[in-house]
């Protein structure tokens, strides 16, 4: 916990900025002599059981869905099991020889689906977080580097942005597209990262202007772009990565809602796990199963990308070094 | 103190006034503009002229932002074209606050009543088969998502085991009155308990599944100032000057520890109305969460607009309250 007598308490929304805050100072210190931060995160990563676990579901289904199109028994679009279905008795046929998980409600073959659906699911959450660490790295590098009044200009626009809540922003974003698309999903997730990316990054700036290897830099003539570049920056990273890692958690998770909602790809050929669940309410009496795969598939990956974040940064904080 | 609130109503204004240009950028930049919004596609062309020059769109841009800021403060926000088509697109935020304001109580009191004393005894006794089993289960909270959640209890608990209703808001054909619209609080109010009663079970799912997302968050705040405050120096020289343990659990570690604490619940208000709009979905719970989720898909404009702005200053206001409550627990923020 920061003290909580710091000013930052008294805004609103302190305790979400204070937590970014808080992220921000952490992993930038390097107090043990010879060993550096990351050689040393690295070795307590190695040996931390939750870090390990994390790391190989992620790593299991990034190479799932690097490989789907290929191992899927099925193709997404086809509906090999579509005279099998009865509206009335039988609306989702059963697993049966061929098709291990049965089929869904337009006799395609669902366990094709799921494996396939990673790609979409993991991608809008990839490439989402890494456009909203972009953008906020580059607002959080312009404030923090720059200050005066253009850090009090980005900082304005990013408390607007944060008194909105998060999930509803993205709502808002993504039902303003006017030809939905996959891309929808990422937009709209990327734009409710950037001011969380923003604040870290600035916050850490910040706190690194005043320090005396930037001040050694300084003095010795280095060029101020060349300071920011090359001596601020990287500095900064360690809680940056953090808070992607644990974003990509959160990532995935919102962009299921939004497909749930009906607010992503239009294109109901195309598998999404959150799509998949949300097609599945009315079924909910037959075929539960058709919700749980799905959900499940969208727990495991998030509480993967969770266990990871959070790992490193008990790794990366230098406070919790023993 | 009210020099604090003052700036913070004023912090508030200016939020919800850039907010407001943003809507109003918004709505210009839709196809076929305002009137498209407000009226919908397929109307008549002496229609679309006539609103035309009722909301003065031949006029410069700052004074139509001023003339829609005028028609915002009123409430006037147009008619609803989806959501309950005809119907006055501020009303039907009425109509459906006190069922989204109902169902977020409970939710918020159940995260409460269980994430507080939880964190507390996961921080006591650290390390524990209590603390771990706990921290496990906040960090799966986290990430099973809230629709699954509420799918989950629905179908344990209403559709296989039949104990609760699936959706809704209370049983079709039970003649109760209205008060305040809030079902269980006017069951009580006019002695109706049959009425209440009912209202209330069909609360019950869709609030424990709306309050996983505060009850996580708070128990792990909890746990943490509970750990920090109980290192603290007082915590020691109270424990010295051989103060009872409960004195000590109630003045000197509670209390201190419950200054994050309130921060956070007040934060966790925008999740909850993000959270009812997947909840309400799953059990047709027809309140501003439901209106939202059809709003959004269905493109219905005029409700979308208040809906958002109205989650907006709700949002800013509880969060000011709750920074109000803290200077209030906290007198060193009060004099600053």
């Amino acid at each position: 916990m920061t003290d909580p007598t710091s000013p930052q308490r008294r805004s609103y929304g302190s305790l979400r900025k204070d937590r970014i805050d808080q992220l921000a100072t952490a992993g930038t210190v390097t107090e043990e002599p010879g060993v550096s931060l990351i050689r040393s995160a690295w070795h307590r990563l190695r040996r931390n059981p939750v870090f390990l676990i994390g790391a190989g579901i992620t790593l299991l289904f990034v190479v799932l869905a690097a490989i789907a199109p290929w191992v899927a028994p099925w193709d997404v679009t086809a509906t090999p099991l579509l005279d099998k279905v009865r509206p009335q008795s039988n609306p989702v046929p059963g697993p049966e020889a061929g098709h291990l998980l049965g089929a869904d409600d337009r006799g395609r073959d669902l366990f094709s689906r799921l494996l396939v659906g990673s790609r979409q699911t993991l991608v809008v959450g990839v490439v989402a977080t890494l456009f909203g660490l972009l953008g906020g790295l580059t607002l959080g590098t312009v404030a923090g580097a720059i200050g005066g009044w253009v850090d009090s200009l980005v900082m304005r626009i990013v408390d607007v942005m944060l008194s909105i809540p998060s999930l509803l922003l993205a709502f808002t974003v993504a039902s303003l597209a006017r030809n939905p698309s996959q891309w929808t999903l990422v937009i709209a997730i990327a734009i409710i990262q950037v001011p969380i990316f923003a604040r870290l990054l600035r916050g850490s700036m910040l706190a690194q202007r005043g320090s005396d290897h930037v001040l050694a830099a300084r003095s010795l003539g280095v060029r101020p772009g060349a300071i920011v570049f090359r001596h601020m920056l990287p500095n900064s990273l360690g809680p940056v990565i953090v808070q992607a890692t644990l974003s990509l958690a959160v990532a995935i998770i919102d962009a299921a809602a939004l497909s749930f909602l009906g607010l992503g790809n239009p294109d109901q050929r195309q598998p999404e796990w959150g799509q998949m669940l949300g097609r599945a309410q009315p079924f909910i009496t037959e075929a539960p199963h058709l919700a749980f795969y799905p959900a499940g598939c969208i727990i495991v990956v998030a509480l993967g990308f969770t266990l990871m974040g959070e790992s490193l940064r008990e790794a990366l904080d230098p406070k919790s070094r023993r | 103190m009210i020099r604090f609130v003052v700036r913070r109503l004023l912090q508030m204004c200016l939020v919800v006034l850039v907010l407001s240009m943003l809507v109003f950028a918004w709505l210009r930049s839709l196809p076929g503009g305002p009137v498209s919004a407000m009226l919908g596609e397929r109307q008549t062309e002496e229609r679309r002229a006539a609103l035309e020059a009722a909301l003065g769109l031949d006029q410069p841009l700052p004074v139509q932002y001023l003339k829609f800021l005028e028609r915002a403060v009123q409430g006037n926000f147009g008619v609803s074209t989806k959501v309950l088509p005809g119907e006055d697109a501020f009303q039907v935020f009425l109509d459906r606050l006190p069922a989204t304001v109902e169902l977020s109580f409970l939710a918020m009191l159940l995260a409460i009543v269980l994430g507080i004393p939880l964190g507390y005894l996961a921080a006591r006794r650290r390390g524990s088969l209590t603390d771990t089993g706990a921290v496990i289960f906040s960090l799966v909270g986290v990430a099973v998502p809230v629709f699954f959640t509420a799918f989950l209890l629905k179908y344990f608990f209403a559709v296989e085991w039949n104990l609760l209703p699936v959706s809704g808001r209370q049983s079709t054909g039970l003649d109760a009155t209205r008060v305040t619209g809030m079902f269980v609080l006017d069951g009580v109010l006019t002695r109706e308990w049959d009425a209440a009663w009912d209202a209330l079970k069909h609360l019950i799912l869709p609030s424990l599944a709306l309050a996983t997302i505060p009850f996580a968050v708070i128990f792990r705040i909890t746990r943490a100032a509970v750990l920090d405050v109980l290192d603290e120096d007082y915590v020691r020289t109270a424990e010295a000057k051989g103060l009872t343990a409960r004195v000590i659990r109630a003045r000197h570690v509670l209390r201190n520890a419950m200054l994050p604490v309130v921060t956070t619940i007040g934060l966790q208000v925008g999740g909850l109305l993000a959270g009812a709009v997947l909840t309400e979905t799953v059990f047709s719970f027809r309140g501003v969460g439901d209106a939202l989720a059809t709003a959004f898909r269905e493109k219905d404009y005029p409700v979308l607009q208040v809906l958002i702005m109205a989650a907006a200053v709700i949002y800013v206001l509880v969060n000011l309250l709750v920074d109000v409550a803290y200077a209030i627990i906290d007198p060193r923020i009060r004099t600053r």
